[in-house]
């Protein structure tokens, strides 16, 4: 029986680019949404999981928090706040639900749109750089054990950017605890852990509380 | 050999978030061999001379061969230099076209003397930016300026912005710093070095040495604002703020900060001082990285209310201390604190008043906030990060 192909862990490093957008109100914000990159859709949806701290509990997107802190609607920052940039394998169903939720929630204001009492929104893309971590895995064991030591971009890199960005079905760790550990039930369940958990510390917590009951029952 | 370079990037694995100096290890090994030129208009001051310090020799403890050059002038060249600097960051300048030509003949020489050639030159600020005007065909040219280009002044930045053009990239330390530019802008925030003398661990026994040298009692607790005795640090709204506090808490405040050039703003503090012995006013020396760690350390809050400034990083390095900070809602503030977690942005002498108050009426805030700063900090305001943006930018532009 010849060995599974080894896990190799790779965290990234991220470059941020300021693009040409800018919003000064929600109208802005709808309009230039239409306009940008995919790429800065996922920059503001999900590569905000990378700056997000351990103690962070404000709203999980950057639209939101803008929307909150800076347009002052707390009714858009609800909204906005509530489209789960995980729920599809592409942006392009995120951009969709943005776009639609903020022209029905101008549709609804008696008024135009008050203006930015602070800073306009400015508009992103992130640039990855791949970076091998080092650790490496050939059991569910090592696997486990390499994820509890990996920078957390590993998380990022393997669950978020593999699986959202670059399409890869269910992400990097259930594909390959799957096809080379031959373990689809250990897959199933890491597949379906919800990356809106927070940050990422909380979807390592996720993925080593399913690899640790995994080993146990092996047991 | 490696290993031995190793060792001093390896000395951060204690203060660096779990992985973080791995990764740094294996992209400096992909990226071993290529050169990096800093060019800076001095090696003493300027907002990024203390982080190059730092990132220079790690980077080359990586393999990056990585060096900084500085150019040099005449008192005129320096004096233009200065006065473009304070233009461009948005302060009503004279500055004439003989001026800029005079620059332009002075970088000119640089260019030829620099050794500048590498994968990447990193242009610091605006001393040296038209030095971009001699450059090669080879490698890729970055201008990376620390303060704020967003509201330059009009005519100097039209005679500038072609030459800025030039460049590949440039880098600013927030997005409201960046001005529109043809040529990809990047953000990378500035850092703190967590083993410098400003910002290393240091035994209370050490702390109060220091403070008994500074005349500062430790026998209740402390307020603390470092900042220059200047309008611009509102050093006299802090002072209101504590008043509104001290009715309600028996605290001390503590004013440290340079000499002043023009002594007004110091001299009502002090005659504010002079009347309340809970207000003490600390004239720091030069280089007061020791002084400013102990006065850190002791605090019990500390508060950063400026009325304008850059990033203002000195936040970071009294949350990395473990302390909750109220600071106002200007430049680089509100970045660093998560608001209600690591402290608190306010934009008048009341709010900082209630949020010190706040705080006061509930210390077990205190340290649950200072030990979540902290945290901010070790992932996004370490020279670690810095380290990793910067070799993010190199992987990028010379793939």
């Amino acid at each position: 029986m010849t060995s599974p192909e080894p896990f190799a862990f790779l965290g990234c490093l991220e470059l941020r680019e300021l693009l040409p957008w800018e919003a000064h109100d929600a109208r802005e914000l709808g309009t230039a949404l239409e306009k940008v990159p995919a790429e800065s859709v996922f920059c503001h949806m999900s590569a905000v999981l990378m700056h997000r701290s351990a103690t962070t509990e404000t709203y999980p997107n950057d639209f939101a928090v803008w929307a909150a802190s800076e347009a002052r609607d707390a009714r858009l920052a609800e909204r906005l706040a509530a489209i789960d940039p995980f729920q599809a394998d592409s942006m392009e169903p995120v951009r969709d639900a943005l776009v639609s939720t903020i022209g029905d929630h101008l549709q609804h204001l008696p008024a135009a749109p008050p203006g930015a009492h602070g800073q306009p929104f400015r508009f992103f893309q992130v640039h990855l750089v791949p970076v091998p971590t080092g650790h490496q895995a050939r059991t569910l064991g090592e696997f486990r054990d390499a994820l509890a030591e990996v920078d957390a971009s590993a998380l990022f890199f393997h669950v978020i950017d593999g699986r959202y960005r670059r399409g890869l079905g269910r992400g990097d760790f259930a594909e390959w605890v799957d096809t080379a550990l031959g373990r689809p039930d250990v897959a199933e369940r890491l597949a379906r852990i919800d990356p809106g958990v927070g940050n990422l510390e909380r979807i390592r917590e996720r993925h080593l509380r399913v690899l640790s009951e995994a080993l146990e029952q092996a047991r | 050999m490696a290993r031995m370079s190793w060792a001093k990037l390896d000395d951060y694995r204690e203060v660096a978030s779990r992985g973080a100096v791995d990764v740094l290890l294996h992209i400096g090994e992909r990226l071993r061999g290529r050169r990096i030129v800093h060019v800076s208009a001095s090696r003493y001051a300027g907002a990024g001379v203390e982080v190059l310090n730092r990132l220079v020799p790690i980077m080359n403890d990586l393999g990056i061969e990585t060096s900084w050059e500085v150019t040099i002038g005449g008192a005129d060249f320096d004096t233009i230099a200065r006065s473009v600097g304070k233009a461009l960051d948005g302060t009503e300048q004279v500055i004439t076209e003989g001026m800029l030509e005079r620059l332009r003949a002075v970088l000119g020489d640089n260019a030829r003397r620099l050794r500048l050639d590498a994968d990447l030159v990193t242009v610091h600020d605006a001393g040296p930016l038209l030095l971009v005007e001699s450059r090669g065909s080879s490698g890729r040219w970055v201008w990376r300026h620390h303060g704020d280009v967003s509201t330059a002044q009009t005519l100097l930045w039209s005679a500038i912005r072609p030459a800025v053009q030039r460049y590949d990239a440039a880098v600013f330390s927030l997005p409201r710093f960046a001005a529109p530019l043809s040529i990809p802008r990047f953000v990378i925030y500035p850092s703190i070095d967590p083993l410098s003398e400003r910002n290393r661990e240091m035994p209370r026994s050490e702390q109060s040495l220091v403070l008994e040298r500074l005349h500062v009692a430790r026998d209740k607790p402390i307020l603390l604002q470092v900042g220059p005795f200047e309008r611009d640090g509102d050093p006299l709204g802090v002072v209101n703020a504590y008043r509104l506090v001290k009715k309600h808490h028996d605290v001390r405040l503590v004013l440290a900060g340079p000499p002043p050039a023009a002594g007004d703003v110091l001299a009502d503090v002090q005659e504010a001082a002079a009347r309340d012995p809970d207000l003490v006013v600390v004239t720091l020396p030069p280089d007061p990285q020791t002084e400013l760690n102990a006065l850190e350390r002791a605090a019990t809050a500390v508060i950063h209310k400026p009325l304008e400034t850059d990033f203002g990083i000195d936040v970071a390095a009294a949350m990395w201390k473990g302390k909750p900070v109220i600071g106002s809602a200007v430049g680089g503030i509100p970045f660093q604190i998560a608001q209600g977690l690591t402290g608190y942005v306010v934009e008048t002498v009341e709010g900082a008043a209630f949020r010190i108050r706040y705080l006061l009426n509930n210390p077990e805030l205190i340290g649950r906030m200072g030990a979540a700063g902290r945290e901010q900090v070790r992932r996004h305001f370490l020279v670690t990060r810095h380290l990793a943006s910067d070799l993010a930018l190199l992987a990028h532009l010379t793939r």
